[in-house]
Protein backbone atom coordinates (compact mmCIF):
# COMPACT_ATOMS: atom_id res chain seq x y z
CA UNK A 1 0.00 0.00 0.00
CA UNK A 2 1.52 3.23 -1.13
CA UNK A 3 1.39 6.18 1.52
CA UNK A 4 1.88 9.94 0.87
CA UNK A 5 5.36 11.59 1.28
CA UNK A 6 4.88 14.02 3.88
CA UNK A 7 8.42 15.68 4.13
CA UNK A 8 6.91 19.12 5.82
CA UNK A 9 4.36 17.76 7.93
CA UNK A 10 6.80 14.89 9.37
CA UNK A 11 9.27 17.45 9.74
CA UNK A 12 7.28 19.41 12.16
CA UNK A 13 5.75 16.32 14.31
CA UNK A 14 9.48 15.65 14.66
CA UNK A 15 10.27 18.94 15.78
CA UNK A 16 6.90 19.08 18.27
CA UNK A 17 8.71 15.43 19.43
CA UNK A 18 11.75 17.25 19.81
CA UNK A 19 10.11 19.98 21.95
CA UNK A 20 8.30 17.12 24.51
CA UNK A 21 11.58 15.73 24.98
CA UNK A 22 12.97 19.05 26.00
CA UNK A 23 10.01 20.05 28.14
CA UNK A 24 10.29 16.50 29.99
CA UNK A 25 13.87 17.19 30.33
CA UNK A 26 13.68 20.78 31.29
CA UNK A 27 11.07 19.81 34.21
CA UNK A 28 11.47 16.60 35.32
CA UNK A 29 14.96 16.11 34.71
CA UNK A 30 13.42 12.78 32.44
CA UNK A 31 14.78 11.28 29.01
CA UNK A 32 11.62 10.80 27.22
CA UNK A 33 12.27 7.50 26.30
CA UNK A 34 8.89 5.87 26.14
CA UNK A 35 9.39 2.42 26.04
CA UNK A 36 11.61 3.43 29.70
CA UNK A 37 8.56 5.68 30.51
CA UNK A 38 6.25 2.76 29.94
CA UNK A 39 8.05 0.20 31.22
CA UNK A 40 8.68 2.12 34.13
CA UNK A 41 5.28 3.28 35.34
CA UNK A 42 3.86 -0.73 35.54
CA UNK A 43 6.98 -1.52 37.38
CA UNK A 44 6.40 -2.33 40.97
CA UNK A 45 10.22 -1.71 42.01
CA UNK A 46 9.95 1.81 40.77
CA UNK A 47 10.28 4.59 43.59
CA UNK A 48 6.96 6.51 43.70
CA UNK A 49 7.79 9.87 41.77
CA UNK A 50 9.50 8.50 38.85
CA UNK A 51 6.65 6.23 38.31
CA UNK A 52 3.98 8.51 38.72
CA UNK A 53 5.64 11.11 36.22
CA UNK A 54 5.67 8.24 33.99
CA UNK A 55 2.32 7.16 34.31
CA UNK A 56 1.19 10.30 33.60
CA UNK A 57 3.44 10.64 30.67
CA UNK A 58 1.96 7.46 29.18
CA UNK A 59 -1.80 8.79 30.60
CA UNK A 60 -0.67 12.11 28.13
CA UNK A 61 0.53 9.18 25.01
CA UNK A 62 -2.80 8.13 25.16
CA UNK A 63 -5.02 10.87 25.57
CA UNK A 64 -3.09 12.90 22.39
CA UNK A 65 -5.71 11.04 19.63
CA UNK A 66 -8.77 11.93 21.22
CA UNK A 67 -7.93 15.10 21.28
CA UNK A 68 -7.43 15.29 17.70
CA UNK A 69 -10.61 13.49 17.04
CA UNK A 70 -12.32 16.04 19.13
CA UNK A 71 -10.65 18.74 17.54
CA UNK A 72 -10.39 17.77 13.88
CA UNK A 73 -14.14 15.39 13.89
CA UNK A 74 -11.98 12.59 12.67
CA UNK A 75 -9.19 10.03 13.79
CA UNK A 76 -5.97 10.27 12.73
CA UNK A 77 -5.86 8.16 9.11
CA UNK A 78 -4.26 4.77 9.85
CA UNK A 79 -3.69 1.15 8.56
CA UNK A 80 -2.77 -1.34 11.08
CA UNK A 81 -1.80 -4.75 10.39
CA UNK A 82 -4.28 -7.27 11.35
CA UNK A 83 -3.01 -10.47 11.77
CA UNK A 84 -3.41 -10.96 15.10
CA UNK A 85 -0.18 -13.71 15.54
CA UNK A 86 1.78 -11.26 13.71
CA UNK A 87 1.16 -8.68 16.20
CA UNK A 88 1.14 -10.69 18.74
CA UNK A 89 4.61 -11.78 18.34
CA UNK A 90 5.69 -8.38 16.68
CA UNK A 91 4.48 -6.49 20.00
CA UNK A 92 5.92 -9.25 22.31
CA UNK A 93 9.49 -8.55 20.57
CA UNK A 94 9.12 -4.64 20.58
CA UNK A 95 8.36 -4.50 24.05
CA UNK A 96 11.33 -7.21 25.14
CA UNK A 97 14.00 -5.77 22.50
CA UNK A 98 13.42 -1.74 24.10
CA UNK A 99 13.87 -2.55 27.23
CA UNK A 100 16.41 -5.43 27.00
CA UNK A 101 18.18 -2.86 24.82
CA UNK A 102 17.69 -0.28 27.17
CA UNK A 103 15.64 1.72 24.80
CA UNK A 104 13.44 2.24 21.59
CA UNK A 105 13.38 4.68 18.36
CA UNK A 106 12.69 8.20 21.38
CA UNK A 107 15.26 6.90 23.64
CA UNK A 108 17.63 5.80 21.87
CA UNK A 109 16.85 7.57 17.80
CA UNK A 110 15.90 11.21 19.30
CA UNK A 111 17.25 11.88 22.88
CA UNK A 112 20.24 9.78 22.85
CA UNK A 113 21.47 10.50 19.50
CA UNK A 114 21.03 14.20 20.42
CA UNK A 115 23.19 13.95 23.49
CA UNK A 116 25.77 11.72 21.09
CA UNK A 117 25.67 9.23 23.19
CA UNK A 118 27.80 5.85 21.43
CA UNK A 119 25.45 3.21 23.04
CA UNK A 120 22.32 4.84 21.31
CA UNK A 121 24.08 5.72 17.90
CA UNK A 122 25.14 1.79 17.92
CA UNK A 123 21.85 0.95 18.91
CA UNK A 124 19.89 3.23 16.20
CA UNK A 125 21.80 1.62 13.33
CA UNK A 126 21.33 -2.13 14.67
CA UNK A 127 17.76 -1.54 15.06
CA UNK A 128 17.09 0.60 11.92
CA UNK A 129 19.05 -2.16 9.75
CA UNK A 130 17.15 -5.76 11.48
CA UNK A 131 14.22 -3.26 10.80
CA UNK A 132 14.61 -2.79 6.67
CA UNK A 133 15.73 -6.56 6.76
CA UNK A 134 12.64 -7.75 7.89
CA UNK A 135 10.45 -5.70 5.85
CA UNK A 136 12.91 -6.81 2.72
CA UNK A 137 12.66 -10.40 3.65
CA UNK A 138 8.81 -10.30 4.39
CA UNK A 139 7.82 -7.48 2.16
CA UNK A 140 10.12 -8.82 -1.03
CA UNK A 141 11.06 -12.53 -0.56
CA UNK A 142 7.95 -14.53 0.69
CA UNK A 143 5.70 -12.97 -1.00
CA UNK A 144 4.43 -10.33 1.23
CA UNK B 1 3.59 20.66 39.01
CA UNK B 2 6.24 18.12 37.34
CA UNK B 3 3.13 15.87 36.96
CA UNK B 4 1.46 18.28 35.09
CA UNK B 5 4.13 18.65 32.81
CA UNK B 6 4.87 15.15 32.42
CA UNK B 7 1.32 14.85 31.19
CA UNK B 8 1.26 17.80 28.97
CA UNK B 9 4.95 16.14 27.40
CA UNK B 10 3.31 13.03 27.10
CA UNK B 11 0.17 14.80 24.99
CA UNK B 12 2.39 16.87 22.96
CA UNK B 13 4.97 13.96 22.18
CA UNK B 14 1.74 12.02 21.16
CA UNK B 15 0.31 14.67 18.92
CA UNK B 16 3.59 15.29 17.40
CA UNK B 17 3.63 11.47 16.48
CA UNK B 18 0.20 11.82 14.90
CA UNK B 19 1.14 15.09 12.61
CA UNK B 20 4.82 13.34 11.62
CA UNK B 21 2.42 10.08 10.43
CA UNK B 22 4.37 8.10 12.73
CA UNK B 23 1.45 6.52 14.59
CA UNK B 24 0.19 4.87 11.07
CA UNK B 25 2.03 1.66 10.96
CA UNK B 26 1.65 1.99 7.32
CA UNK B 27 4.13 4.67 7.17
CA UNK B 28 6.38 3.59 8.36
CA UNK B 29 6.20 0.00 7.35
CA UNK B 30 6.74 2.35 3.50
CA UNK B 31 9.50 3.86 5.39
CA UNK B 32 11.41 0.65 6.12
CA UNK B 33 10.33 -0.72 2.16
CA UNK B 34 13.51 0.95 0.51
CA UNK B 35 12.96 -1.17 -2.64
CA UNK B 36 9.00 -1.22 -3.05
CA UNK B 37 6.83 1.44 -1.98
CA UNK B 38 9.38 3.17 -0.11
CA UNK B 39 8.07 6.50 1.58
CA UNK B 40 10.74 8.40 2.91
CA UNK B 41 8.76 10.76 5.32
CA UNK B 42 10.00 9.21 8.78
CA UNK B 43 13.75 10.05 8.11
CA UNK B 44 12.43 14.08 8.43
CA UNK B 45 10.25 13.02 11.62
CA UNK B 46 14.30 12.03 13.07
CA UNK B 47 15.84 14.83 11.87
CA UNK B 48 12.81 17.39 13.09
CA UNK B 49 13.18 15.71 16.45
CA UNK B 50 16.91 15.77 16.78
CA UNK B 51 17.15 19.45 15.54
CA UNK B 52 15.32 20.58 18.26
CA UNK B 53 15.99 18.04 20.96
CA UNK B 54 19.96 18.06 20.59
CA UNK B 55 20.31 21.96 21.12
CA UNK B 56 17.63 21.69 23.68
CA UNK B 57 19.45 18.70 25.67
CA UNK B 58 23.02 21.25 25.03
CA UNK B 59 21.23 23.91 26.47
CA UNK B 60 19.21 22.47 29.38
CA UNK B 61 22.17 21.00 30.80
CA UNK B 62 24.44 23.54 30.81
CA UNK B 63 22.17 26.42 31.72
CA UNK B 64 20.24 25.16 34.47
CA UNK B 65 21.93 23.33 37.64
CA UNK B 66 18.84 21.12 38.17
CA UNK B 67 15.18 20.51 36.56
CA UNK B 68 13.00 23.75 37.13
CA UNK B 69 10.99 22.04 39.32
CA UNK B 70 13.56 20.24 41.34
CA UNK B 71 15.07 16.98 41.62
CA UNK B 72 18.25 16.09 39.27
CA UNK B 73 19.17 15.09 35.82
CA UNK B 74 18.52 11.61 35.31
CA UNK B 75 20.66 11.23 32.35
CA UNK B 76 22.50 7.66 31.50
CA UNK B 77 25.90 7.45 32.03
CA UNK B 78 27.23 4.03 30.22
CA UNK B 79 29.37 4.59 27.15
CA UNK B 80 30.36 0.76 26.59
CA UNK B 81 28.60 -1.42 24.17
CA UNK B 82 27.72 -4.91 25.62
CA UNK B 83 25.50 -7.83 23.92
CA UNK B 84 22.42 -6.75 25.96
CA UNK B 85 22.47 -3.39 23.95
CA UNK B 86 22.96 -5.40 20.59
CA UNK B 87 20.74 -8.08 20.81
CA UNK B 88 17.57 -5.96 22.50
CA UNK B 89 18.36 -3.26 19.84
CA UNK B 90 18.34 -6.23 17.22
CA UNK B 91 14.78 -7.81 18.73
CA UNK B 92 13.36 -4.46 18.99
CA UNK B 93 14.20 -4.02 14.77
CA UNK B 94 12.86 -7.29 13.71
CA UNK B 95 9.33 -6.51 15.57
CA UNK B 96 9.20 -3.10 14.29
CA UNK B 97 9.73 -4.39 10.98
CA UNK B 98 6.81 -6.93 11.13
CA UNK B 99 4.46 -5.04 13.14
CA UNK B 100 4.92 -0.84 12.28
CA UNK B 101 5.21 -0.07 15.82
CA UNK B 102 7.40 1.62 18.21
CA UNK B 103 5.92 1.80 21.71
CA UNK B 104 4.89 5.42 21.00
CA UNK B 105 2.99 5.11 18.04
CA UNK B 106 1.26 2.17 18.83
CA UNK B 107 0.15 3.59 22.94
CA UNK B 108 -1.24 6.75 20.51
CA UNK B 109 -3.09 4.78 18.54
CA UNK B 110 -4.69 2.56 20.99
CA UNK B 111 -7.65 4.86 21.86
CA UNK B 112 -8.44 4.21 18.09
CA UNK B 113 -9.34 0.73 18.93
CA UNK B 114 -7.99 -0.90 15.65
CA UNK B 115 -7.38 -5.27 15.86
CA UNK B 116 -4.02 -5.02 15.28
CA UNK B 117 -3.04 -2.13 17.85
CA UNK B 118 -5.65 -4.31 20.72
CA UNK B 119 -3.35 -7.33 20.17
CA UNK B 120 0.06 -5.19 19.50
CA UNK B 121 0.20 -3.66 23.18
CA UNK B 122 -0.75 -6.33 25.70
CA UNK B 123 2.05 -7.93 24.07
CA UNK B 124 4.74 -5.52 24.01
CA UNK B 125 3.46 -4.86 27.79
CA UNK B 126 4.52 -8.81 28.30
CA UNK B 127 7.79 -8.30 26.45
CA UNK B 128 8.78 -5.26 28.41
CA UNK B 129 7.70 -7.25 31.86
CA UNK B 130 9.91 -10.51 30.69
CA UNK B 131 12.97 -8.14 30.03
CA UNK B 132 12.79 -6.23 33.11
CA UNK B 133 13.12 -9.76 34.61
CA UNK B 134 15.16 -11.15 32.56
CA UNK B 135 17.75 -11.25 35.10
CA UNK B 136 15.67 -14.15 37.05
CA UNK B 137 15.73 -16.84 34.80
CA UNK B 138 19.09 -16.20 33.27
CA UNK B 139 18.94 -19.93 31.40
CA UNK B 140 15.96 -19.24 29.19
CA UNK B 141 16.60 -15.50 28.37
CA UNK B 142 19.86 -14.54 27.21
CA UNK B 143 22.92 -15.84 29.01
CA UNK B 144 25.27 -13.07 30.60
CA UNK B 145 22.60 -10.94 31.09
CA UNK B 146 23.49 -8.88 34.24
CA UNK B 147 20.38 -7.11 36.02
Amino acid sequence: METEFTPWLSLGGGMMIGASAVLLMATNGRIAGISGLTSRAFARATDGEARGVSALFVLGLLLAAPLWALVSGGWPQQWVPSNPVLMAVAGLLVGFGAVFGNGCTSGHGVCGISRGSMRSIIATVTFMAAAFVTVLVTRHMIGG
Amino acid sequence: MKQLFALISGLFFGLGLIVSGMSDPAKVLNFLDVFGTWDPSLAFVMGGAIAVTAPGFALITRRLPRPVFGGAFHLPTRNDLDPRLLSGAALFGLGWGLGGFCPGPALTALPMLATGTLVFVPFMLIGMWLARHAGQFPNIFAKGATQ
